[in-house]
This record gives structure tokens, sequence and C-alpha cells, in this order.
């Protein structure tokens, strides 16, 4: 029973540390110099470094660096500068985006003005990101799957505090920074339209969510289980197909009727994984802007089952013209 | 016919747990062996009785066929059929069917020469569901407080169960599951993205090798777990996340009845605070 079962590396062998692949003639030197860490190597590379900075990851660090510390000093300064009130208060202090009074203006600094300012530099940090996946792909030759996986979830992000408040001719809409606080706006945005659960692309992008979670514990499960055939090697398996990826798609086969390659194997995860945000962008985007209530709207679509009225009827104040 | 070009030599005897040859033989891509057949009876049995309970409903409509737990007031006890009795028996063939499945799972995994890393995975699954449908409604004293079959009535379950703590997200074990499942998801489409990115570098490009992506994350961030570690790193992130799902259901109720943003007072509240 008491079999080796390829869950940590028990035997670590200890080489030349390797700097990477050549870079093409113009990029800049790698920052650092690689070392190992034992216990990560317990369980994957140990190796630790060197790292590629180039001017996107230094412009990228500059502006996500800004925002982060502007973020941080709101939030003191929402504690009265009192440093252990920022400790003490950390998860519930916030940033919050302008009161809705100011629609789409520029307001005052202490009015969510810093909120448009950090929300601006973020997402310069983030696109500068996104184009520095992108570059590093290129310049090693490879394609660039991941740069357009991470543009989904920008996607998301974009949709949640830019897309959607614009729709909305309110940047109120959008998500504070901070962590109880965006927490409440998730909550809030489900109950001011009808319930998120009743919005079925929200209900697509938690499949997606929890799908994800599914094929990587079956794709991890699988590949660590014909470790002893080299499953790890994926890219020569897919290449030149062995017994590792074989007997990891007849085990599927012979378990559900059905199997992947040890190539669509990550074509099935990179979509998963990048449909989660993407319909989940279209469901936020949708929501207020197109469907006021997705209760009423699953109503009227047939989709929610009768239950009994245990309380009396309420009428949603939004169909009496109420303002928030 | 239903046979890969390469399988003929995998199809050999042995591996079963029990019943030894007796039901070791495939039907078309299926590997059936002795909890293949459990399988097979514990899911007709429950669709059928989920089918029963639709016909006996009010509607055909798919969405909204709900087959409900028994009411509180029944307490742990036996409930008739239509009162929740067929959901009690559902529960007990999906639990029938899922561990039989697992176990044909970890006999294909001995017949095949692998490690059981895809039943003990699927486990925590298990485990999950077990979780919400017995273990949480035992220790709160009722049926009655296990969710419902049926797709959107489900739904309303959580929601409801979610509010009936004021707001969960304040649920910390509930953070921890999220933030877990959005890590799985996250490192999902990475790997997924590297290994098609280094196997389709474009035309006429050679493909490329781990060496090429390992440097990338190490361009990128710094550090790259290697083709071995990604999934060990995933299958834990998914592992992991479940069972903090886990934990934060059954300690929602059993163990903790307030709201879960007032839980956040012990830290608002320590004495290291006063000075």
């Amino acid at each position: 029973m008491a079999e080796y079962q390829n869950l940590f590396t028990s035997v670590q062998p200890v080489g030349p540390l390797h700097d990477g692949i050549e870079l093409p003639r113009g990029d800049d030197k790698r920052t650092g110099t690689p070392f190992l860490v034992h216990l990560l190597g317990r369980i994957g590379n140990a190796q630790i470094g060197p790292v590629y900075l180039g001017s996107l990851g230094v412009a990228s660090l500059v502006f996500g660096i800004a925002a982060f510390n502007i973020i941080g000093f709101n939030m003191l300064a929402s504690v009265d500068w009192n440093p252990i009130q920022l400790l003490r208060q950390l998860f519930w202090l916030a940033l919050e985006p302008p009161p809705p009074a100011y629609g789409l203006s520029i307001p005052p600094l202490a009015q969510g003005g810093w909120w448009l300012v950090v929300g601006f530099m973020l997402t310069v940090s983030i696109l500068l990101w996104w184009a520095r996946t992108y570059r590093r792909a290129r310049q090693l030759g490879l394609g660039t799957h991941v740069a357009w996986a991470f543009a989904a979830a920008i996607w998301l992000y974009l949709v949640c505090g830019f897309f959607r408040p614009i729709m909305m001719g309110s940047w109120s809409e959008a998500v504070p920074f901070g962590v109880f606080p965006h927490l409440d706006w998730v909550s809030a945005i489900s109950l001011r339209y009808g319930n998120l659960f009743y919005n079925p692309f929200h209900a697509l992008s938690i499949v997606f969510l929890y799908g994800s979670v599914l094929l990587f514990a079956m794709h991890g499960a699988t590949i660590l289980a014909v470790g002893r055939y080299g499953g790890e090697r994926e890219i020569e398996q897919i290449v030149d197909r062995g017994t590792a990826s074989e007997r990891a798609g007849l085990f599927w086969r012979w378990t559900m009727g059905f199997n992947a390659t040890m190539e669509s194997i990550h074509r099935w995860a990179w979509w998963f994984a990048v449909l989660c945000p993407l319909v989940g962008g279209i469901g936020i985007l949708l929501t207020g802007t197109v469907v006021d209530n997705w209760y009423l709207w699953s109503v009227k679509h047939h989709v929610v089952p009768a239950y009994p009225l245990v309380t009396p009827l309420v009428v949603d104040p939004a169909i009496l013209g109420v303002k928030p | 016919m239903s046979m890969l070009s390469f399988e003929r030599k995998y199809r050999v005897r042995g591996g079963t747990i029990f019943g030894g040859d007796l039901f070791d033989f495939w039907v078309g891509p299926f590997y059936v062996g002795f909890f293949g057949i459990t399988t097979i009876f514990f899911a007709l049995m429950g669709t059928m009785m989920i089918l029963w309970g639709a016909a006996m409903g009010p509607t055909w409509n798919v969405w909204q066929i709900n087959i409900a737990p028994p009411d509180i007031s029944y307490g742990l006890r036996f409930a008739p059929m239509m009162e929740g009795g067929l959901w009690q028996l559902i529960t007990v063939c999906a639990i029938g069917a899922f561990v039989s499945w697992a176990l044909r799972e970890v006999e294909i995994a001995r017949k095949l020469g692998m490690g059981l890393h895809v039943p003990v995975a699927f486990g925590m699954a298990i485990l999950a569901y077990v979780s919400l449908q017995v273990i949480r409604p035992v220790l709160m004293g009722a049926w009655g407080h296990a969710f419902p079959y049926g797709i959107y009535s489900h739904l309303d379950w959580v929601s409801n169960t979610a509010y009936q703590y004021l707001h969960f997200h304040y649920n910390p074990w509930h953070m921890i599951a999220a933030s877990l499942f959005f890590a799985a998801t996250l490192a999902l489409s990475m790997h997924g993205g590297l290994v098609l990115s280094a196997t389709n570098p474009g035309k006429g490009q050679v493909v490329k090798s781990p060496e090429h992506e390992d440097t990338f994350f190490r361009d990128l961030i710094g550090y790259s777990v290697g083709t071995l570690g990604i999934h060990r790193l995933g299958l834990f992130l998914a592992l992991a996340g479940v069972w903090f799902g886990i934990v934060c259901i059954v300690v929602s109720g059993p163990f903790w009845t307030g709201a879960w943003p007032e839980w956040w007072s012990w830290w608002l509240n320590m004495p290291i605070w006063r000075t």
C-alpha cells in the first residue's frame, strides 16, 4: 500500500542554475541571480529568478505600486492617520468611488477623485502587464495563449469598474477598493437587481468556475497518476504520444466513455478558465443596463419555480420610480 | 469499433477489488466491473425516482422541477414518499452511485498501472456532497436543512441559506474557499495557455520545450513551478478549495448561528488594540 504517489519530490538533484533561453537582440538583460529554495523543490522547481523587468514591466510596477499606495494612504486618512487603527480596521476600510450625485463627472479628490485616479493607474498598470505578457511570449517564440487568457480577466475587471459604470451613467456603480467593501458591493448589486443567481450568465460563469476547479483536479490528478510513465512531459507526449498519454486517455475513456488527448485537455482547460470571466462580464454588463430585476426576468421567461407566498407582496421600489 | 488504435494491448484482466473476473469486461468504451453494475443500479434508481417526483409534481419545466427534502418538522425521521421520502431515497442512491463510481475508478487505475490520485480527488467532491446533505443536516437535527434537487430550487437554497447568516461573504472559510477557486481557475488558464503556446508557436515555427515554458514564467514573474509542480499545485488548489468550502458550510448552523459580519468582532475587540 505504501507506494510512492508522486505528491512530493523526495530527492532533489542540484545542478548549475539555468538563466533561461537566450533572448533576442534588443531585449534587456535579466535581473537577479537565480537561487534555490529547498521547500519549493519539494513540490516544483526549486529555482527562483532571474526575472525580466524591461520597460513595460518597470512601468507597470510603477503604476501598480502607486495605485496600491494611494489606496493605502486614503485608508490611513480615513482613520485619522492612526497606523494602529489602519491595521485594526484594515478589512473594513475602503477607497470608495464617487457618490451617485457626481454621475460621470470628475469629483473632488476626497469625494471619490482618488478612486478615479487609482482606477486609472491600476488600469494602466494592468494593461502594461498584459502587453508584457504578450511580448515576453513573442520574444521567446511562444504563442500568445497566456496573454489572451489574461485579456478575458481584464474584460471582467473593465466591465465592473469602467464599462458598466459608464453605461449606468455613474462612477458610483463601480467597485470600491477594500476587502469587506468589495464584498458588500457584490452583495448589494445582487440584491438591488433581483438576485444575481437568477442571471443566466452568472450561472454560466459559476459553471465555468467550478468546471475549471473540476478540470484541474481531474487533469492534475491524472498527470500525477501517470507520473511513473513520464506523464508530466506533456509537450513530448503531445508531439510523440507515449504510454503515459495512452493510459491517461484510456482511464477516462473507460470511466466516462470519452477522453481528451494530451493536447486537447489543455484546450478544454484554457476555454473553461477563459469563459468564466468572459460570460461573467457579459452578465454584469447586462445587470441594471438591460435587465433591472433578474428574478422578474426569470419569472417572465418561466425558469423560476412558483413558490407559495409566505409574506405580503412587496413592490420593487425601482418600479415606483424611487431613485437611490 | 469503439477501441482506439492502441487500446487492445491495455485491455487486460485483473486489477479488480471485488468480484474477481466476474464483471471484468467492457461495454463499448466503458469498463464495467462490479462497481459499474452498482453505479448503474444506483444511478438508474435515483434517476427514475427523480422522474417519478417530477411526474407527481406541478411541472415538467426542466428549470422548475423541484424535489425537496422533508419539512424541518420531520427532524431526522423517515418522511412519507411525497413529503420528502423521495428526496431521502434519491440521496441514498446518489451517495451509492458516487461511491461506486469512485471505486470503479480505483479498479480502472489499478488495471492501467496508474496512481490513485483521481479517485482520491473525487473523494473530496463526494465528501462535499455528503457534508451538505448528511453531516450538516444531522448536526442540525433535520433533513430539511439539506438542499433540494432542482436547477433553480438549489440556487434558491444557496441564496436563502446564505442570507440566514446575513452576509455569507464574511464567512472566513468561504473567503478562503472562493480565493482558492479563483486561484485554481487562474492557474488552469496559465497552465493550459502555456502548454498551448509552446506547442502552437505559430505557422512554420518549431514546437518549444519545457525550458521555454520555465523561462517564460521566470521572465514574467520570477518563478516557474515547472511541468510536474503545476499539476501538484493545481490538484492542491482544487482540493483545498473544496475542503474549505466544506468547512465554511458545516460551521454555518451547527457551530455559528449569528451573522457572519459579527464573527469578526473578535478581531476588533482584541486586547492588543487598547493602548
